[in-house]
């Protein structure tokens, strides 16, 4: 019995070795493709267990992270929730992330490998690293600004810098609160579910992700693609338009909104500061499409892929048309449509001689402890126009403000230069009026760039006269005056 | 490897014979350090400080194994000094493990009593060193034993069933599976039927090609209890013993007479009931479609079941583990501190701990086996590697379950898992082997003639 002893202890060995070599494979060749698992809670455990990297704006965090005592520890707050919704995005534990929390998830949660400082020492301690933090270019005083002048209005407002492209402020309304459903709970579901069913759409981030026609705030455009290619030459000569203006191919006339305009032959300064439709329209399309088409897109029009890194709403500028259409659209009807931060750009791009930064809304990531994990520098989007068109165009803006339908962004102290646009829509344009101001401004007798360029969209309104000078422009001037104090 | 005590039996005059009890007292006292040190470990990890009853539960764990090593050191002077050692280690580790899931399952604490049945373990393993001077006697009560052990089985029948098998008695706040204590009893049967009837089994009868078929007077009564076992086990839907129990009658059989076609017909029995089972039962029929495909209920969009979540506790435990308490395995769910004890050893520990477990397994195995091989008796031999068996095949089926490598049956893991009946048994089976690894190993008197 000694030999078949052993034989029969060896078996039992054996399965004992067996379940050696199955946990081996399991946990060292299995291991990874279970960790990522959809079924598997503990990545998704793990990334809650410590507290969320901060969002800053102007270096002061807006965001924050308490503990729940929960399964999954950690959830986000929000310091001023709605006032930075359209610039932060929202992280739940259960609806994801979006928007900054979402695109430099990495880095808030942890995650990132440039947050390790011994990756290989890390991986086998399983030390988690804080979160880093992630700086926007937001400038307190313009955001607070903005979102004050939108108050319970449906819009939207876009700052920039014009010489570096920094965001200073990205507001929509209504807003919402992210942190109302940063959790798990069932009081989070509801408040979701609430915001989700809301008509007024208060999660749709307006300065971004939404195109509205820009009406006559597209009329800086036109006149920069005429002054450009030649069909204007002195801003303040007779253009030649004709009055009335019959639409190319068409039996049309293109009808101003104020008497003003009915006559032929006015300058192209005139028809800037009294909004003229006939003479815009046929400057487009003497300018033609492919030169409009071309202006556009150096503005940042027809990009789908603009990201800050965000990603935008294409703004929309037709590749085909014809004459009548054309002149449509040179007024900023027919399928024109822009985002308000390619509106601001517009006004940045003029501001900055020119020169159109791409638009940034992060200045730099850091570790925890606030070492750099990467800092942002200013890129050129696109060099729209010459030096000298871009002044041509500034002169135009600021007569707009100065004696035009722009006087209510006027401030006292500061070169403002705008233009106003009141977008009719809806069928028949039964809708209210979509009121638009595009503007920048500079301390007075400054020769150098405007520190802010600012596009404002409102929607929907109680107000009874929807223009963009009424509404739209007391906003802009607000945003701007918060920066220039500021600077 | 009986070499020594066999030349010592022979009465030559050789090196004397170790008792090697000062080898099992540092062993002992190691391992009530290291389930201290794991406890400890729990609290740090969790609050941050050693739990508030580390040193109730060092001290009592301590108390229990020098008792045990006392009694030993006293009445089993040559026993194999590494058998109570794991013993302790392997109960200490599952004290340690318990009362870390306890931490994750605030008011169902399952350590103390673990904590009390450990005692009740410990305490029978003294009576049984103490009160069995040899262990032929049991031979004596062998069918006796075999009966009881049957009536044992039956009984749950009468009592509902828990978790859809019909394995558990309740009185009261008490449960407990008399299968666990059933398997030594039927250990006992098998070694003293086959102790006696081996010749009969191995030589005589007809032969059928190759097989050595034996007479049916002589197979027929040892079958008949077996069949009557594993037929109540089916009925309860108790897989896991009755896998236990086939394997040990195959291996005790093998072991008494030689004849390795009774593997051949075994495991030809075995496939046969296995398919016969897994077509029939519906509880089975899901156990196996489990085995094959542990993560389709995730893809059927019904999420991860008991299995799916040990396999992912094991991965997340990776080679050097999380650490004691930093571990997730609580998202199992009911069967977290029993059946599926292991996952958090996994998750926790790493393979590099969970491999430290199986070679404890492996040593208590291998040292059971080596205590059979150097007994000179048939009864005692076929005794000893009957319990070495069970604990082995315990560890496989069980441990092979939750690594989803065989399908899931559902068992105790020796020592370890939360279960009175199961630590009560494992105490009395290794008691059970240092009572006859001491007379494996002790000189004989020179009186002897």
């Amino acid at each position: 019995m000694s030999a078949t002893g052993r034989r029969a202890g060896t078996f039992c060995l054996l399965l004992i070795v067996a379940l050696a070599v199955q946990a081996t494979r399991v946990q060292v060749f299995r291991a990874d493709s279970l960790d990522h698992n959809p079924a598997n809670q503990r990545l998704t455990i793990q990334r809650y267990d410590q507290p969320r990297g901060n969002i800053l704006a102007g270096a002061e965090p807006v965001t924050g992270s308490t503990p729940t005592g929960g399964r999954y520890n950690y959830k986000r707050t929000y310091t001023d929730g709605p006032q930075y919704a359209a610039v932060t995005g929202y992280s739940s534990q259960t609806y994801g992330n979006t928007q900054i929390e979402g695109i430099e998830d990495d880095l808030l949660s942890g995650t990132d490998s440039r947050l390790a400082s011994w990756a290989v020492w890390d991986e086998i301690a399983r030390k988690q690293n804080p979160g880093g933090d992630v700086w926007t270019t937001i400038d307190k005083a313009a955001q607070q600004a903005a979102m004050k002048g939108l108050g319970s209005q449906k819009g939207a407002v876009a700052a920039i810098e014009p010489a570096t492209g920094k965001i200073l402020a990205l507001a929509s309304t209504p807003s919402y609160d992210p942190g109302s459903f940063a959790g798990s709970s069932a009081a989070d579901q509801e408040a979701w579910n609430k915001l989700q069913a809301d008509t007024n759409q208060p999660m749709l981030n307006r300065a971004l992700r939404q195109i509205y026609p820009p009406g006559s705030t597209f009329k800086v455009v036109t006149a920069a693609a005429a002054l450009a290619n030649g069909v204007v030459a002195d801003i303040n000569a007779g253009t030649g338009a004709p009055y009335p203006y019959i639409m190319p191919g068409t039996t049309t006339e293109l009808v101003n909104d104020t008497t003003a305009c009915d006559r032929p032959n006015l300058s192209l300064d005139t028809a800037m500061v009294l909004s003229c439709n006939s003479v815009m329209g046929y400057l487009g399309v003497q300018v033609g499409l492919g030169k409009m088409v071309s202006m556009a897109e150096n503005l940042g029009f027809n990009d789908a892929k603009l990201d800050i890194p965000v990603r935008a709403a294409r703004s929309n500028f037709d590749t085909k048309m014809n004459r009548s259409q054309v002149a449509l659209s040179s007024i900023g009807q027919f399928d024109t449509a822009a985002t308000p931060l390619v509106m601001a750009m517009v006004a940045a791009g003029v501001a900055n001689n020119g020169k159109v930064m791409y638009p940034q809304l992060v200045d730099k990531l850091t570790k925890s402890d606030g070492s750099a994990v990467q800092v942002m520098k200013p890129v050129t989007y696109k060099q729209a126009m010459s030096a000298s068109v871009a002044a041509e165009v500034q002169q135009l803006m600021t007569d707009v403000v100065e004696n035009g339908t722009g006087r209510n962004a006027r401030i006292s102290g500061a070169t403002v230069g705008g233009k106003t646009g009141t977008a009719q829509h809806g069928v028949a344009n039964s809708a209210t009026p979509y009121a638009w101001f595009i503007s920048w401004a500079k301390p007075s007798g400054s020769g150098g760039v405007p520190p802010v360029a600012v596009a404002v969209v409102i929607a929907d309104s109680e107000a009874t006269d929807v223009t963009g000078g009424g509404l739209a422009a007391p906003i802009a001037r607000s945003v701007m005056q918060a920066v220039l104090k500021g600077s | 490897m009986a070499s020594p005590s066999a030349v010592a039996r022979a009465g030559a005059p050789s090196r004397p014979v170790k008792s090697r009890r000062n080898t099992e007292l540092v062993l002992v006292l190691a391992a009530v350090l290291i389930s201290a040190f794991g406890y400890v470990e729990v609290g740090a990890n969790i609050d941050g400080k050693a739990p508030s009853d580390a040193v109730g539960y060092g001290v009592a764990l301590g108390v229990l194994a020098l008792l045990a090593h006392g009694v030993t050191r006293w009445k089993a002077r040559y026993a194999d000094p590494l058998l109570l050692p794991i013993g302790i280690l392997l109960n200490g580790i599952g004290l340690v493990v318990i009362y870390r899931l306890d931490r994750a399952t605030p008011g169902s604490e399952a350590a103390p009593t673990q904590l009390l049945w450990s005692t009740l373990g410990v305490a029978l393993y003294i009576a049984v060193v103490l009160l069995l001077r040899d262990h032929k006697i049991l031979q004596r009560y062998a069918y006796i034993g075999a009966l009881v052990a049957l009536v044992l089985l039956v009984l749950p029948i009468f009592f509902p069933p828990v978790y859809g098998s019909r394995i558990w008695i309740t009185i009261g706040p008490l449960s407990f599976q008399p299968g666990e204590f059933a398997k030594i009893l039927l250990a006992v049967f098998f070694a003293a039927y086959l102790a006696v009837h081996r010749d009969a089994l191995a030589l005589t009868g007809r032969r059928i090609w190759r097989f050595q078929l034996p007479l049916g007077r002589v197979l027929g009564p040892v079958l008949l209890i077996w069949a009557a076992f594993v037929g109540v086990l089916v009925l309860e839907t108790d897989l896991g013993t009755s896998l236990l129990f086939f394997g040990l009658f195959v291996i005790m059989l093998y072991v008494a007479t030689a004849r390795s076609g009774w593997i051949a017909i075994g495991l030809f029995l075995a496939a046969v009931a296995a398919v016969g089972v897994g077509w029939l039962s519906p509880h089975v029929h899901s156990r196996v479609t489990d085995w094959l495909d542990p993560l389709g209920s995730i893809a059927a969009g019904q999420g991860a079941n008991q299995i799916a979540q040990s396999l992912f506790a094991f991965a997340w435990g990776a080679i050097l583990g999380t650490g004691l308490g930093v571990g997730h395995s609580i998202l199992i769910g009911f069967a977290a501190k029993s059946d599926f004890i292991l996952a958090t050893i996994g998750e926790e520990l790493g393979l590099v701990g969970l491999v430290a477990v199986f070679l404890l397994y492996a040593l208590l195995v291998s040292r059971g086996f080596r205590t059979g091989i150097a007994l000179r008796d048939p009864f005692g031999r076929l005794l000893a590697i009957g319990l070495a068996a069970i604990v082995g095949l315990q560890v496989f089926v069980v441990a092979g379950g939750v690594l989803d490598l065989i399908p899931l049956t559902g068992m105790t893991l020796p020592f370890i898992a939360q279960g009175g009946s199961s630590v009560v048994t494992n105490w009395i089976i290794v008691a059970l082997l240092v009572r006859m690894s001491d007379l494996a190993r002790r000189p004989l008197p020179e009186a002897m003639p």
